[in-house]
This record gives structure tokens, sequence and C-alpha cells, in this order.
């Protein structure tokens, strides 16, 4: 089969792009929606008008942002089908089916509600506003659970069978498929971080409008809620943070190995707090993989197995082999990986020839090898490592931003509860970056989870290379300029709506 | 009870899911048709207001449904996913396109600082309803006309369909009069429909000229869309289809839209209803003046759309039919039986589309409670509006 490489990659890159930028806007909706829905609910439990108006001037946000989010949504569905053709027939079986009950159970709820939370103050009673805004909520997060269980099983995938006949993986196990525990632990982390990059969003208008003087009480109310909402979830961010590195630990050691710039594996393995990567390391080689580094002395070891006698395999002992530790090299793998594909177009000939007993026998032989059939179409060993630069930094940013978020919330709720948070001049800079910070620790977040998975597109079963549409570079390169023209155009005239609904503020009552 | 259900009766299940969405979306297409109608109908700001925003309030309702007919037919018909979208590749990338920009246009078009001005927010507006649902249109029509691709052993697809050496990958529907015209039909019905709901919606006592003129428009849109509805009702009585033999061979069969619809004659009544309520609609707006029962047109043309528009989508599947046909290789051809998905997910699925009565009881339920009450001249003016 003739690939051109160029596609890939102008794929690849379409995705990154639509993703990265849908990924702006989405965590704001997770998380915003629910402050408003804390907003209201102060509002219609004290009937303080006050109260409503800061819910409607966050709720405008709110609504700037949804379309936004909306508009860049739509094309990351139908990329698979367009882009990946190949990817959406072979576990279109499975993936499909978490899109599809999205769109049921989460984007009609999210629609419905969302036309009572903008234009249902006259219509519908305040409780049953109030409702809505809360569904908005919830139908936005409940969006995040099916997205991320589909994203989960990408990582780990589970809960299916290769047919044979039909060259595809198929499910057999929808429980399985949904309780994976890599969607859970990604749905938890995912969504509580949305909560704090929303929370992040409240403290910089907020303190902008502090260091302004202006809307004083009104800031001063929303910082309160939002540095709550914001340290509850930036404690749920790091325990489930590590959760989800555990997770990678044990289902993706190859991509921990690359966040963790581990080239030979170690029992009481260290973590690199931080450091230096040495930009001419190649896998196999002697050289030192760091030029500088801080280490945290077996830390490795616990977050990965909960063991700090354990032993944690390197990049050279996932690639190379390690049969100490009873680690299989990739080159052993290719080999079956070829010796599968082989068969598996034996069977199919002879399916097609109508000659049983050879198919009977091809299929005998492919079932030997068909767990690492994805291997196959790799061209070397070091094709399975990914890019190690891009994950080991995004991860060591956001877990730095991650740490950095609890005090900053920790002291905006201290010095609000005593009164003092309007006079803090070297608190409020701070938090007015905080938003820009929370956005970066975001996608460095989905850098790690998804630069990390390559080369594959399902781990370790069907590359990224073999999932693209047969399809001529210059369709994608195009439609990537498009997307790149259209999305940074509303991107501009997203942020400066924004910046002047902030200027406007909200209605103050006299 | 669903676990019982046998292979073929869970994929005829599922292309009757799928086409229950999309007829849906073609009603709801009214929002669309509307937005197209937006500087003929309204001249004034205020009258350009209400339209907009009691579009606006609709404008999450065809995009989701678009999403989930998406989303349905790549967990049920993944084969079917993967071809059209990855081999039709130029008019779905027009038709999303055409959505994106239409999905910030309601909440940025009178927002200050809006960079772009608000007319080309409406030109955005524009084009989502004419473009993106004449495309739509001709993709649908490719179901009855056939497609350019072939797939291999492992069903990869290959478009091959070139003019000047540039392989059109999809855009060619729009060559045939076939395809076009039923795109065409798509725009002038959601026209229709947008001007019924647009009288349905909004109170038009302190706007006399903006119901004239939208009355007016019901009946001149429809009268444009009728030949092209009727042009293509009779092809598809006379045209050859796309059969499928015991054997699964795929071949080219004369009158064989026609044979399915004497065979299956509840398509048949249900094409005729269809068109008799989207005429009775259309007939309501337009000579009855402003009576009682006069705003109420949206419906009965709306749910005539639902029912023709469930016949387009499940004639070409049904009655051994391939229902997205292949010219190039007749057996790359796909039915509803070679496309679907594994029996498992499909009735994983099928526990799934329960809970569907649920959701369009409550979308029912709050579209009740919103529309309760007519889009009145003080509330664009003094309340939240678009």
């Amino acid at each position: 089969m003739d690939i051109d490489l160029s596609m890939v990659n102008w794929a690849r890159a379409q995705f990154a792009f639509t993703a990265m930028y849908h990924w702006i806007f989405v965590p704001l909706t997770l998380g915003l929606s629910f402050l408003c829905a804390f907003f209201e609910s102060i509002y219609v439990r004290t009937g303080n008008k006050e109260w409503l108006n800061l819910t409607k001037f966050w709720m405008t946000l709110f609504g700037i942002n949804f379309a936004i989010g909306v508009a860049t949504g739509i094309i990351l569905e139908f990329q698979f089908g367009t882009n990946w053709s190949n990817y959406s027939w072979i576990v279109g079986d499975i993936f499909g089916a978490p899109l599809a009950i999205e769109g049921i159970f989460a984007f009609f709820l999210e629609a419905t509600f969302f036309a009572v939370m903008f234009f249902g103050w006259n219509r519908v009673s305040k409780k049953f506003h109030l409702f809505s805004t809360w569904m908005v909520a919830v139908g936005s997060n409940l969006s995040a659970i099916w997205i991320l269980v589909a994203n989960g099983w990408m990582q780990n995938p589970v809960g299916m069978l290769f047919n044979p006949e039909t060259a595809r993986f198929e499910m057999h196990n929808f429980a399985e498929v949904v309780f994976n525990p890599v969607a859970v632990s990604k749905f938890v982390h995912t969504s509580s971080s949305g909560f704090l990059f929303a929370s992040l969003f409240v403290l910089t208008i907020s303190s902008w409008f502090l260091i302004k003087g202006r809307h004083l009480q009104m800031a001063k109310r929303s910082i309160i809620v939002a540095s709550v909402f914001g340290l509850l979830a930036s404690s749920y961010v790091a325990f489930t943070g590590d959760e989800a590195a555990y997770e990678v630990a044990q289902k993706q050691p190859m991509k921990l190995a690359a966040i963790e710039g581990l080239y030979k594996g170690e029992t009481r393995a260290p973590i690199v707090a931080a450091g230096i990567l040495n930009p001419s390391k190649q896998p196999g080689d002697d050289q030192d993989p760091f030029l500088v580094e801080v280490k945290i002395p077996w830390a490795l070891s616990l977050l990965a197995n909960r063991s700090l006698d354990s032993f944690v395999p390197g990049i050279d002992d996932l690639v190379y082999g390690n049969k100490e530790q009873g680690i299989e090299s990739v080159a052993s793998k290719i080999a079956k990986g070829k010796k599968a594909i082989n068969d598996l177009a034996e069977f199919k000939q002879a399916r097609k020839e109508n000659n049983n007993q050879k198919a009977e026998l091809a299929l005998a032989q492919f079932k030997k090898n068909q767990d690492y059939i994805g291997y196959g179409y790799l061209d070397k060993p070091e094709e399975a490592v990914p890019p190690i630069a891009i994950p080991y930094y995004s991860f060591h940013i956001m877990v730095a931003l991650g740490t950095f978020f609890p005090l900053l919330f920790a002291a905006f709720l201290f010095y609000s509860l005593k009164g003092t948070i309007a006079e803090k001049k070297w608190l409020l800079p701070l938090g007015l970056i905080s938003g820009l910070l929370g956005l970066i620790a975001q996608e460095s977040g989905w850098v790690v989870a998804e630069v990390g998975r390559q080369p594959w597109a399902i781990y370790g079963l069907l590359p990224v290379k073999i999932s693209t549409t047969n399809l001529a570079a210059v369709n994608v390169q195009i439609t990537f300029f498009m997307f790149f023209a259209v999305f940074t155009l509303l991107l501009a005239a997203e942020i400066k709506i924004m910046l002047k609904q902030i200027s406007i503020g909200p209605k103050e009552e006299l | 009870m669903i676990s019982n259900l046998d292979y073929a009766t869970l994929q005829q299940l599922w292309w009757i899911i799928c086409s229950i969405v999309g007829a849906l979306f073609l009603f709801l297409t009214f929002v669309q048709g509307g937005q197209t109608l937006l500087w003929q109908v309204a001249k004034t700001e205020l009258e350009k207001s209400l339209v907009v925003t009691s579009l606006g309030r609709k404008w999450e309702m065809p995009f989701t449904t678009l999403v989930l007919f998406g989303g349905a037919l790549f967990a049920s018909f993944p084969k079917f996913y993967a071809t059209s979208f990855g081999g039709a590749y130029w008019v779905w990338m027009l038709i999303l396109f055409s959505f994106i920009i239409q999905a910030v246009s309601y909440e940025y078009r009178k927002k200050p600082d809006n960079v772009l001005g608000s007319t080309v927010y409406e030109l955005f507006l524009f084009i989502n309803g004419s473009v993106g649902v004449l495309l739509i249109g001709a993709a649908v029509g490719t179901f009855y006309t056939g497609s350019n691709f072939t797939l291999d052993l492992y069903n990869k697809v290959t478009w091959d369909y070139t003019l000047l050496g540039i392989n059109l990958r999809g855009l060619e529907a729009a060559f045939s009069l076939f395809n076009l015209s039923l795109g065409i039909f798509l725009v002038f019905n959601a026209r229709v429909l947008g001007t019924l709901y647009l009288l349905n919606s909004i109170d038009l006592s302190s706007t006399p000229d903006l119901e004239s003129r939208l009355r007016k428009c019901t009946l001149r849109n429809f009268l444009i869309a009728l030949p092209f509805l009727l042009y293509v009702l009779i092809s598809i009585l006379f045209m050859k289809g796309f059969s499928v033999d015991d054997a699964g061979i795929v071949s080219l069969v004369s009158y064989k839209y026609l044979s399915t619809l004497l065979a299956l004659p509840h398509l048949l009544i249900m094409l005729l209803a269809g068109v008799l309520l989207v005429v009775y609609g259309v007939f309501t707006a337009s000579f009855k003046g402003s009576d009682k029962g006069s705003d109420k047109g949206i419906w009965f043309s709306g749910f005539g759309t639902v029912f023709v528009g469930l016949v387009v989508l499940m004639l070409p599947a049904f009655n051994n039919t391939a229902f997205y046909p292949s010219k190039l290789d007749l057996q790359s051809s796909l039915t509803i039986y070679n496309a679907s998905s594994s029996m498992y997910t499909l009735t994983v699925m099928t526990y799934v589309a329960i809970g569907i009565p649920i959701v369009l009881g409550y979308v029912i339920y709050v579209w009740k409670l919103m529309d309760s009450k007519k889009l009145t001249k003080d509330e664009v003016t003094n309340e939240e509006s678009y």
C-alpha cells in the first residue's frame, strides 16, 4: 500500500489545530456553565438583583464563548470521516457509539436549555430558568463524558475483538468501553481542569475590575465563588492527575517514558521535577538525556506503580526489549505484525476465492499474531517512540502550573474573606494573567495526551499513518488553511467582542 | 426484547432512525430558510431584529440535529460514514464550513466590536441557508444517482472523478440535474418553512409590512420549489435503481424505485400525505389572510417535509436497494446490510435509542413553553435579543 506521508502529516496538523482551537473554548464552557448556575442559585435564594446582574454578565461572556465552541466543534466529529476514513471504518463500530450518544443526550440538553437560559428570563418561571441553567452545565459536562470515553478508548482500547472477515475491530463489551479506567480518569481530570480554568477566567476579569476600581462589589463576589470552586477543582485536578498518570504508566508505558524523558528504565526511578532535554539524544545511544535536571528520588516508581521498589521501563527498554523485565522488543513485535498482515491478506484472498480450507489455515496462523497487527505497519522500531520534547515540556509546564493554581486560589480566598483583596496590589496582577496561564495548562494537557499517543491512533493497534483517507495531500492543505483563516478570524472577533463586553461590565443597581 | 431482534431487523431499524433524524433536520431547516429571507423580508432594523431573534432562539436545533445525524450514521453505518465523508470530501467540507460560520453569527452579529460588521454575519447566515442546504440536497441526491468510488478488499475508498486533471471528490454531484434539483427544492422548501415559522413565532401586529412580505414570500417560494420537487419525484418514478439480488450482486434495474413504492405502499402514502401537508401549510399562510389559524402553516408544512424527507431517505435503502451506490463499480455499492455496524453495536445503540423519546419530550415541552407567547417588538428592544 502506498502511503502519502505528507497527507498524514497535514491531516495530523489539521486535527491538532482544530482540536486545540476547540480546546480554548470548551474547558471554559465546562466550568463557566457551573459558575453561572452557582451565581444564579444565589440570586434565586436571596432575591438580590445584584446577583442577577452578576449572573447575566457572566452569562453574556459564556454565550460569546459557547458560540465559537460550537462552531469549532462540529468539524472535529466530521473530520474523522473526511480525513481519517480508514480509521472510521476500522473502529467505527466502537468509536462511533459514544459520539452518537453524545449527540442524543448531551447536545440536545445544551441546545434546548441554552435558549431558555438566554431568552427565557420573562418566559418561564424563576425556578425553571435556574433549572435550565443547571441543565446547560450538566449537558456540557455530559458531552465531555462521551467524548472522553471515545478518546479514552483510543488510549486504552478495551471491550472489542478483531473480526478478520471484515478486517476491523468490533465492540463486544459496551460496559468495558464506557467504564474503561483510562476514560474515567480522563473525564474526571479534564472536567475538573475545566472548572479550574473557568475559575481562573473569573479571577482574571474580576482582578481587572479591581485594578481599575470598577464594579468592586460584583468583582469581589465573583472572586469568592470562583476561588472556592477553583480551590476545590484544583485539589481534584491534582488527585485525578495522579490517577491519570498511574493509568498512563500501566497502559501506555511509552508515553510515560516520553513525558519523563526516561530512556533507561530503573527500579526506584526518580521523577524529573525540572530539566532541559539534550536535543541530540536518540534512543539507544549513550548520551545523557538531560543537559540539566532536578530529580525527586523514587517518585516515579511510586507514581507509576504505587510502589517505591518497582521498575519503570524507559524508552530503550520498550524499543529494544529487556529480557530481565520480560519486555519484548519492538523489532520482534514488528516481525509478528508483518506476519499477521500477510496471514490476513491470505485469509481475505482465500475467502474471495471461496477456498475455505486455505482460509481456515490462514486464519489460524493470523490468530497467533493478531495482537501485533498494528506493529506490522511500522517501518523501524524507533518509529514506536513519540516525539519526546513536546510531551516532556508540556507535561512539566502543566504540572508546574497545576501546583501554582491552588496557591493562587487560596490567596484570593483568604484576602477576600479578610476583605482586603482590593488592596493587594501584588496579587491582582497575578490574578489578571491567571486565565492565560490556565489556558496554557489546558493546551499542554491536551498535547501530553495526544502527542504522547503517537505514533498510534489506537494505542498499540492502529498507527496514525494507516488511519487516513486515500486523499491527495493538497486537499487537506487547502482545508487546513481554510480552517486556519476562518478560525483565526472568528477568534479575533470573539476576543474583541469579549473585551468590549467586559469593558461595558455588568449592569449596576442604582 | 431488543436483544431478540435479528441482525437484518436492527439494520433496518437503524436506517429508519437515521432517516427520522435526517427528516427532522429538513423540517428544522426553517432556520436556514429564514436566514436567506432576512434581507428580503426585513426592511427596518426592528424587523431584522425580530426575524434574527426569532430564528436565533432555534438555530441550535438544526445544527444539533445535523451533528446527531452524522454521529448516528458513524455509529450505525460506519462504512457509509467512511466512504461518503472521506470520498465526497469537498461536498462535506463545504457543508461543514457553512455551519461553522453560522454558529457564531447569531451571537456576534449585533455585538459591538465584532470585527466583521453585521452585514458579514448576515452574509454568513445567507451562505449557510443557501449553499449549505443546496449541497446537503445534492449529497442526498447521490443516494439515487450514485457516486464515483471503489472500495478495495479492506474497504478503503478510492474516489475517481477528474475534471481538467483535478479529482473533484464529490463536487461533481452538483453536475447532476437530479441532485441539483433536489438541492434547489430543499433550499426553497426551507424558505417556505422559514416564512411559516416566522409568521407563527413573531407578534406581527406592530409590523404589518413584515407580515405581508412574509405571506407573499411563502407562496412565491413554494411555486419556485414545486417544479424542482416534481422533477425529482417524476425522475424517481422513471429512473433505473441500484438493485441488490439475493447473492448481494448489484445491478441497475429499470423502475426500481417505482416498484419499491408499489411494494411498500406505506412509503407511497407517506409521500402523498407529505406533499399534501406541505401544500396545505402554504395555503393557510397565503390564502387565509390574517385569520385564526393562518399562522399554523409551519406545523402542516413542517410535518409534511418530515414525511417527504423520510420517503426520500428510506426509498433508496429498502426493498433490496443499495442506498449509497457506486457508478464506477456497482459491486462497491453500499447497502444497509453491508455498511452497518456489528449486531452487538446495533443492539447496544438500540437500547440507547430508548432515550430518544425522552429527549424529544423535553425538547417539545421547552419549545412550547418558550413559544407560548409570540416574540414582541418590546422584547427585542428591551431584553435579550440578537
